[in-house]
């Protein structure tokens, strides 16, 4: 939960423009009150709004709170929640005077929206109180029907940019709520009840069995008896149903053991108040059940809060080139709103439900239906997300905002499984004799007590059934590399799933592709040599480049300075992958790409740059140069990967023109090859299988195939919208560096399992050892039985802690 | 010894007054959320800004 108050990183960059005081975006100094700048009309708006009303100390609380105001909402936009049948359907509670009403704002993230959202009274008076739930990202407002109306309630969230979401049939998560109260009811009748009997026991205790007036010992025993049921059949009833669900699936699971321990308690104490024998172990029995239910309280706390998050704070590292007032900018998913004017080129992923503005497109949807087939959409349709664009850069405008775990989901559908990561953990066929090795060893013990000295039979029994944990063979996997996901996606390295990490750990060979990978596409120079060319031509290049997201197409797009003038139009634009792009503009057939493409005779120019060559009407008009520039850090990383004994090989579509660089980039120590076609790519990655598993490293656009056959098939991007679904991670490309330290640190991974692992058996050993010689009070075990599961997670949780430090952290 | 009983009872009456009050509690949903609750108690004074809302209004 701390990380949302640090979610503006420290980025520390040369403020070449002022920043706007609410909302933070870049903004000239034509806006400004005092000494404070804004971007736009509307956040200055609210700020005025907030000033008025003395709310400003939200701006203290967090930097920047704002939320960049739409402004663009028409006033009658909300006019149809005034209709009684809505209003009726939305309201949980309607009055004369007062209307209760919940909506749902996915824009809160920081206590400034707390603050801010909590304080609207202060705004209009026809608002009486309103109270966040912030993990559930909800208000719920009272207002006064007669001073405001629900339309204006609306249009204030929107104004201050706390747009709620409506929907007219709620989902609600009701579930999760009634179960967090149920586990608390019987926490509190459980310990109510466990309390009173102990001290109903005292006199049993203090007297050593010798109450002196037996009306008292009765009436003792019975109100204690009468006190645990409500502990047997309410309290325990979990831990009874979920044993006997698993014995109906012929399973034994960890509550059987339980469950069988507060049984045997509780009989045994029955019949002996019943036949008068003794006062039985309630207090002990009561107590196992109290200290379980804690327990596992306490467990889902602690679980809750290392899940929460991944799902908030899941780096998804793709870009979206986003159209504001004629210019295109570039700005991660993540910040995608509602209301944006995106522009999705050939073969860029749509990132979220859009209404297409374009008057045609065709959008491949295989990721999400699995099917090939192209959907031919007109202007106006509605575009779903995890669509693919293919053809003419389009624009769209979106509805929704980015919802990540939608994609992680996707990402893992069946369309695409292909049981890479089939090896099963080694941790299963453990569980399983766990339980018939714990009831073999009570079994044991019992009779042997039984036979030694009866007194100690019980204890040893309860004890052994209720000290025995196996949780660490079932939590240590799922957090070791919960965690772990979580500190690879904050260094940008998104995994699929947990799978993907203990396969980075085998690996033995690792390939990786040269454009876009190895290479920088940043900061490129380009060099045009041939015809000269006017200005027609150029705006004519620049059209047909822009459609596609090929990186050298983006660096010709950005170095030709022309406007696109609208008397140029494309039509039967295509793009093959690796190879080139053509195009009609106006009367023009124009063709860019590699000299194969154009069927060019290059063998007499030496081949010693990476060159695009141009075409138009079937005739050779020129070439653009480019400089490779390297990434940094690859080749420090090239060396630590063959210190390790890594097999490197290269693939790349290009020509052999970079030979020389880049065998001195591998140390002459590796297989370098030229001109792959992704056919070839996968052949190579297909023969290499054979003898280890291999990671394979390329930008996804001519790799597809390759990726998705090689063991672990990482995708580099570059704030781009190309995504493979065929890939098991994503890697931001200023991040390729770390790979190494990447692979090390999912090796850890399997040590740290290992090690929480012995330390868990220890547990049990010793454990178990002081129960068998019935040294151990059952309710001492129960206390200790999920103390030990919050350690192991703990455990885990720190040590993930301490390597991620250790190897993640440190400068190369 | 018989006022025992008496006592017996009535203490566990009290338990059981407090045991329906942490029901109660539970059920009308003050346990739903555990966390908005921390960052309300960091936010100034209510009265002081109500104060100064009441002399804006004065002057306006």
């Amino acid at each position: 939960m701390w990380r949302h108050f640090f979610c503006k990183t420290l980025n520390i960059k040369v403020i070449n423009s002022l920043s706007c005081f609410h909302c933070g975006d870049s903004c000239n100094n034509t806006i400004r009150i005092d000494q404070k700048y804004f971007c736009c009309n509307g956040c200055q708006q609210v700020y005025l709004l907030l000033n008025e009303n003395n709310l400003c100390q939200y701006y203290n609380i967090h930097q920047n709170p704002g939320i960049k105001a739409k402004g663009r909402f028409t006033k009658n936009q909300y006019d149809y929640l005034n209709t009684e049948e809505i209003i009726n359907k939305l309201v949980l509670f309607k009055s004369n005077d007062q209307v209760n009403i919940k909506f749902h704002l996915p824009q809160i993230h920081c206590s400034s929206c707390i603050f801010l959202l909590e304080h609207l009274h202060q705004i209009h008076e026809g608002i009486v109180s309103s109270q966040i739930h912030f993990q559930k990202k909800e208000i719920f407002i009272i207002y006064n029907p007669k001073e405001i109306k629900l339309s204006e309630v609306v249009e204030l969230l929107a104004f201050v940019g706390y747009e709620p979401i409506i929907t007219l049939h709620e989902i609600e998560q009701k579930h999760s709520t009634n179960y967090n109260k149920i586990r608390l009811y019987k926490i509190g009748i459980a310990g109510f009840c466990f309390a009173n009997i102990m001290m109903l026991s005292f006199p049993e205790y203090f007297s050593s069995g010798n109450i002196e007036t037996t009306a008292l010992q009765k009436t003792f025993s019975w109100i204690i008896f009468g006190l645990s049921i409500p502990v047997l059949f309410y309290c325990a009833s979990e831990f009874f149903i979920s044993a006997f669900n698993g014995l109906k699936q012929k399973i034994l699971n960890i509550d059987t053991p339980i469950a069988l321990a507060i049984l045997v308690t509780f009989l045994r104490s029955y019949y002996e108040i019943i036949s008068g024998f003794g006062a039985g172990f309630l207090d002990s029995g009561s107590g196992i059940v109290f200290f379980m239910l804690i327990g596992r309280w306490f467990q889902n706390k602690t679980y809750d809060a290392f899940s929460f998050d991944r799902n908030y704070s899941s780096y998804f590292p793709l870009g979206v080139s986003v159209i504001s007032n004629d210019e295109e900018k570039s700005i991660p998913i993540t910040q995608l709103k509602k209301g944006y004017k995106i522009l999705i080129r050939n073969e860029e992923l749509i990132p979220t439900d859009s209404i297409l503005l374009s008057s045609t497109a065709n959008i491949d949807y295989s990721f999400v239906t699995g099917e090939n087939e192209l959907v031919h959409q007109q202007s106006g349709a509605l575009i779903y997300a995890g669509g693919k664009n293919s053809g003419t850069a389009i624009t769209l405008e979106t509805i929704h905002e980015v919802s990540q775990s939608y994609f992680t989901q996707l990402w893992n559908n069946d369309a695409f499984k292909m049981n890479k990561n089939k090896d099963q953990s080694f941790i299963h066929p453990w569980s399983k004799y766990f339980t018939i090795v714990l009831f073999s060893i009570a079994a044991l013990s019992t009779m042997y007590w039984y036979i030694v000295d009866t007194n100690k039979m019980w204890n040893a029994l309860t004890a052994i059934l209720i000290v025995a944990c196996p949780c660490s063979l079932l939590l240590s996997a799922t957090f070791t590399y919960g965690n772990m996901l979580r500190y690879f996606g904050r260094h940008k390295f998104f995994l699929k799933n947990s799978s993907v990490i203990e396969s980075l750990a085998k690996a033995k060979t690792i390939v990786f592709d040269k454009t876009g990978t190895l290479t920088n596409s940043n900061n490129i120079h380009i060099k045009y040599q041939g015809q000269n060319l006017n200005n027609d031509l150029r705006i004519a290049i620049k059209l047909l480049c822009s459609q596609s997201s090929h990186p050298l197409s983006k660096i010709i797009t950005k170095s030709i300075q022309l406007k696109i003038s609208s008397n140029f139009s494309l039509t039967s634009f295509k793009e093959i992958n690796g190879l080139g792009i053509e195009g009609m503009i106006n009367e023009d057939y124009v063709r860019i790409g590699s000299s194969e493409f154009l069927n060019l005779d290059t063998n007499h120019k030496k081949q010693t740059t990476t060159t695009v060559y141009i075409e138009v009407n079937d005739k050779y008009i020129g070439e653009f140069v480019f400089e490779t520039n390297y990434r940094l850090g690859v080749k420090n990383l090239i060396k630590s990967l063959q210190k390790s004994k890594y097999k490197l090989h290269m693939l790349s579509g290009d020509n052999n023109a970079e030979e020389n660089r880049l065998s001195q980039l591998f140390n002459f120590h590796s297989n370098l090859n030229f001109n792959q076609s992704p056919q070839d790519k996968l052949n190579y990655i297909q023969q290499l299988q054979q003898n280890s598993s291999v990671i394979m490293l390329g930008d996804g656009l001519n790799d597809a195939g390759a990726l998705k056959q090689s063991d672990v098939g990482i995708a580099v991007t570059e704030n781009t919208n190309r995504f493979s679904p065929a890939c098991d991670a994503l890697l931001a490309g200023d991040k390729l560096y770390l790979l190494h330290q990447f692979i090390k640190y999912a090796k850890s991974g399997k040590t740290i399992i290992t090690a929480s692992f012995i330390l868990s058996i220890l547990y049990n050993i010793i454990g178990l050892s002081f129960a068998v010689q019935s040294l151990l009070s059952p309710m001492i075990a129960a206390i200790l039985m999920p103390l030990s599961s919050i350690s192991i997670v703990l455990f885990v949780g720190l040590l993930t802690n301490i390597y991620a430090q250790k190897i993640l952290n440190t400068n190369y | 010894m018989s006022v025992m009983i008496i006592l017996i009872i009535v203490s566990i009456l009290v338990a059981l007054g407090f045991l329906l009050a942490f029901l109660w509690n539970v059920k009308s949903g003050q346990y739903d959320d555990d966390y908005t609750p921390s960052i309300r108690v960091l936010f100034e004074d209510e009265s002081k800004s109500l104060s100064s809302t009441n002399n804006n209004q004065n002057k306006s």
